[in-house]
């Protein structure tokens, strides 16, 4: 089962590193990972998503929770919560196509920042499996380039993870 | 408020901690350091021979005393040699404290002279890191290191010293904090209430219990009040390699279990209904086959590590804390429900021993030899009892890895903790002679022996020399059967007898004379009658070291031994002819 880890964590170096060799050490997968400073400069707010049977996950946790940056964690996949993952495309817009990437933009509510003689530069946010939908439906053969940020996730309504 | 350089303010952080002995080789990185070790002449320095042997000497003086070890290194290969001892403590949970060296900070990452990234190298196998960027961060580092490496399960941390931090000319303000708090770590100091509860009500009730005790125990001290437990219950008690000790060799004890456990330990994990985990792991080399494992049991599982429960064993009862409250509490309920007038079940305990002894006099290794007794070569198990006899069963014992550890852990029935120090998660060869020096410089009155092979033996041998210059009085009990004796069995059992590169062909030194030019005694002994007398002078001459090589039956295997794979506990090879 796919799962959104979230954690708060030391902001100081070689803390990421500790996270990410947790999994390589232990043989865990890490699908997507974003990491980016909190409001509170001494804390970075940590995202990755993984896959794993129940068992795996609690070992994840229980792990993560030992490194001492770590500071808290959650899983958000076990309550309601928000999912959000950017995505910046390069598509080849030649022609008729022109118009079916911008049609398919606007069905996606995507938005197309940057325009050149043969590409669209298309961004598409929302949850990971939308993204997907997108690629599909503009099909292999235009994609050109393909950024993904990795989920952000938050929970929903008063549930807070801070210190 | 005392002015005082980077280098001081180490030495000054090491003596505020109450610090005894550093175990430690001098280097580029971290002779400033030294030299204020020098000046200041507080804390003894123990100058090894090779940085692994440092690591080691401190991580058995920590597993000795419950004290945390200090080793200090330089950079580069200082570090990297420090590594194995560092991997090996990190298995066992010591709690030890590695001070390396780095190349000045403007150096780092431009690959220079001597430079490792020790953070990174160590990352896997320590509890925490750091790298001291600042002078002023000095003190404080130290003490979050001392503090995280002693408390919850402890483990090694590595404190990453760039050399110009620790120059003698920039002097800052010097104030060790008493206490330090993390806000990111808070190890557990109580078990949950309602877990404990439950625990006490299966062990009341239970017909066919078990007490499966680890190296937790030990580490936890909890060894008095794991005594007054099994005692009070009248349960049996089995241990792992690592916890030998915490509970004494008496009636309930059942010897160790395990992949060379005892026969009737193991059976009664696989028999039982109720099995009480204390700081124990599951190890891979206790359980055989997991989904076979104690499969009628109920388990209650006692750790200070949340993720050493249900990691390969599923907990019924899981109970995070340290094992001495969780233990007194545990005590403390069963009294109460003794005063309500609940208690075990005395008859189907009665049954259970019943069993129980049934199994010790089928294949018991204390209740009669099973072993050739007769044979005229030394066995090495008589070796070790030989031990046992002339050192009155108080010895320290250290040991290495292979046949002679497993001997030492059945034959030396330890009663006390802290007494058996062994590399048990690791399995380092080349861990017990260093080891023996640690314990021996903690508890200068003591015998310290370390029981080894002539193959591990060699893996530190260099440190006789050590022992030479600090007059560290050990006795090395050598069982020599001129192989790798562990790899050799394996070849024997599983491989038709191709002893692939387990054996030296004749090119192993005479021991003695080797061990007389670094100015030590040398007694080799090869016929049996002659063993007793010659441990009792070896253990009589109390300020020499002294090297016993003794030649053993080389082809002698270790018994029980589980069945692999897909067996479960109760599958196991008595001798070399006879299985369960």
């Amino acid at each position: 089962m796919r799962r959104i880890i979230s954690l708060l964590l030391e902001n100081e170096p070689g803390a990421l590193s500790r996270v990410v060799g947790l999994f390589s050490q232990r043989g865990y997968n890490i699908e997507s990972l974003n990491v980016a400073a909190t409001e509170d400069p001494t804390l970075s707010r940590l995202t990755l998503t993984t896959q794993g049977d129940d068992h795996v996950i609690e070992q994840i946790t229980k792990h993560l929770n030992k490194l001492i940056d770590v500071v808290k964690l959650v899983d958000l996949t076990e309550g309601a919560h928000i999912e959000r993952e950017l995505m910046l495309v390069k598509v080849r817009a030649t022609g008729a196509q022109r118009a079916e990437i911008k049609r398919c933009t606007d069905v996606f509510r995507g938005q197309i920042v940057d325009v050149g003689p043969t590409v669209y530069t298309v961004q598409i946010t929302g949850a990971s499996d939308k993204l997907d939908a997108f690629l599909e439906a503009v099909g292999d053969a235009a994609v050109l380039e393909v950024v993904r940020s990795g989920v952000s996730g938050i929970a929903r309504g008063e549930k807070v993870l801070s210190l | 408020m005392e002015l005082l350089s980077g280098g001081d303010m180490v030495a000054q952080a090491l003596e505020d901690e109450g610090v005894e002995f550093i175990f430690g080789y001098p280097g580029g990185a971290v002779l400033h350091i030294y030299d204020a070790l020098f000046k200041r002449s507080k804390i003894p320095h123990i100058l090894t021979r090779h940085e692994q042997a440092a690591t080691h000497a401190a991580d058995a003086y920590s597993r000795a005393t419950g004290k945390t070890g200090v080793v200090l290194v330089t950079s580069g290969p200082g570090a990297t040699n420090a590594i194995t001892g560092i991997a090996t403590a990190y298995m066992d949970s010591i709690p030890m404290v590695v001070l390396s060296g780095q190349v000045a900070t403007h150096l780092i990452g431009e690959d220079a002279f001597q430079e490792t990234d020790m953070i990174g190298v160590s990352r896997p196998i320590v509890k925490h890191s750091f790298l001291v960027k600042r002078q002023s961060d000095i003190p404080e580092t130290i003490k979050k290191a001392f503090y995280i490496a002693a408390s919850g399960r402890p483990g090694p941390v590595v404190v990453d010293l760039p050399k110009d931090i620790t120059n003698p000319f920039d002097k800052f303000e010097y104030n060790y904090p008493k206490k330090v708090k993390l806000r990111s770590y808070a190890p557990a100091t109580r078990g949950h209430a309602g877990q404990i509860k439950k625990a006490v009500s299966l062990l009341l009730a239970a017909q066919r219990p078990v007490i499966y005790s680890g190296g937790g125990v030990v580490q936890g001290n909890g060894s008095d009040l794991l005594t007054k437990l099994a005692r009070e219950l009248n349960f049996p008690v089995t241990s792992t390699l690592m916890g030998l000790g915490a509970y004494p060799a008496d009636k309930q004890f059942l010897g160790m279990l395990g992949m060379h456990g005892f026969y009737e330990a193991n059976m009664a994990m696989h028999e039982a209904d109720v099995v009480l985990a204390i700081g124990a792991r599951f190890d891979d080399r206790v359980t055989n086959t997991p989904k076979k494992f104690c499969p009628g049991a109920k388990i209650i599982h006692i750790d200070i590590d949340p993720a050493a429960i249900s990691k390969t064993i599923t907990a019924d009862v899981p109970i995070v804390g340290p094992v001495d409250s969780v233990l007194s509490d545990v005590l403390e309920l069963l009294s109460e429900a003794r005063k309500e007038g609940g208690d075990t079940d005395k008859a189907a305990l009665a049954q259970w021993w019943k069993t129980i002894d049934g199994w010790r006099e089928h294949a018991g290794l204390w209740t009669k030899p099973r072993y050739d007794q007769s044979s005229a070569l030394i066995k090495p198990q008589w070796a070790i009892e030989t031990l046992y006899k002339v050192t009155k069963g108080d010895a320290y014992i250290t040991s290495d890895v292979g046949q002679h550890q497993m001997f030492a852990a059945q034959y030396y029935r330890f009663n006390k903790p802290r007494r058996w120090i062994n590399s048990g998660g690791l399995g380092t060869m080349g861990f017990g002679f260093p080891a023996a020096m640690g314990v021996k410089l903690a508890f200068p009155d003591a015998d310290v022996a370390c029981v080894t092979g002539e193959g591990s033996i060699q893996m530190n041998i260099q440190e006789l020399s050590t022992c030479t210059q600090y007059k560290i009085p050990v006795k090395i009990i050598n069982l020599n059967n001129g192989y790798l004796g562990m790899v050799k069995q394996w070849q024997d059992m599983q491989y038709e007898g191709r002893y692939s590169h387990s054996t030296y062909e004749d090119s192993l030194p005479d021991f003695v004379k080797l061990v007389e030019a670094y100015g030590h005694v040398g007694i080799r002994v090869d016929k049996k009658e002659d063993l007793e007398d010659a441990m009792k002078e070896a253990f009589a001459l109390k300020d020499r070291l002294v090297f016993m090589d003794i030649h053993v039956d080389p082809h002698e295997h270790v018994y029980p031994m589980l069945i692999a794979p897909n067996g479960s506990m109760r599958d196991m090879w008595l001798s070399k002819t006879e299985r369960t």
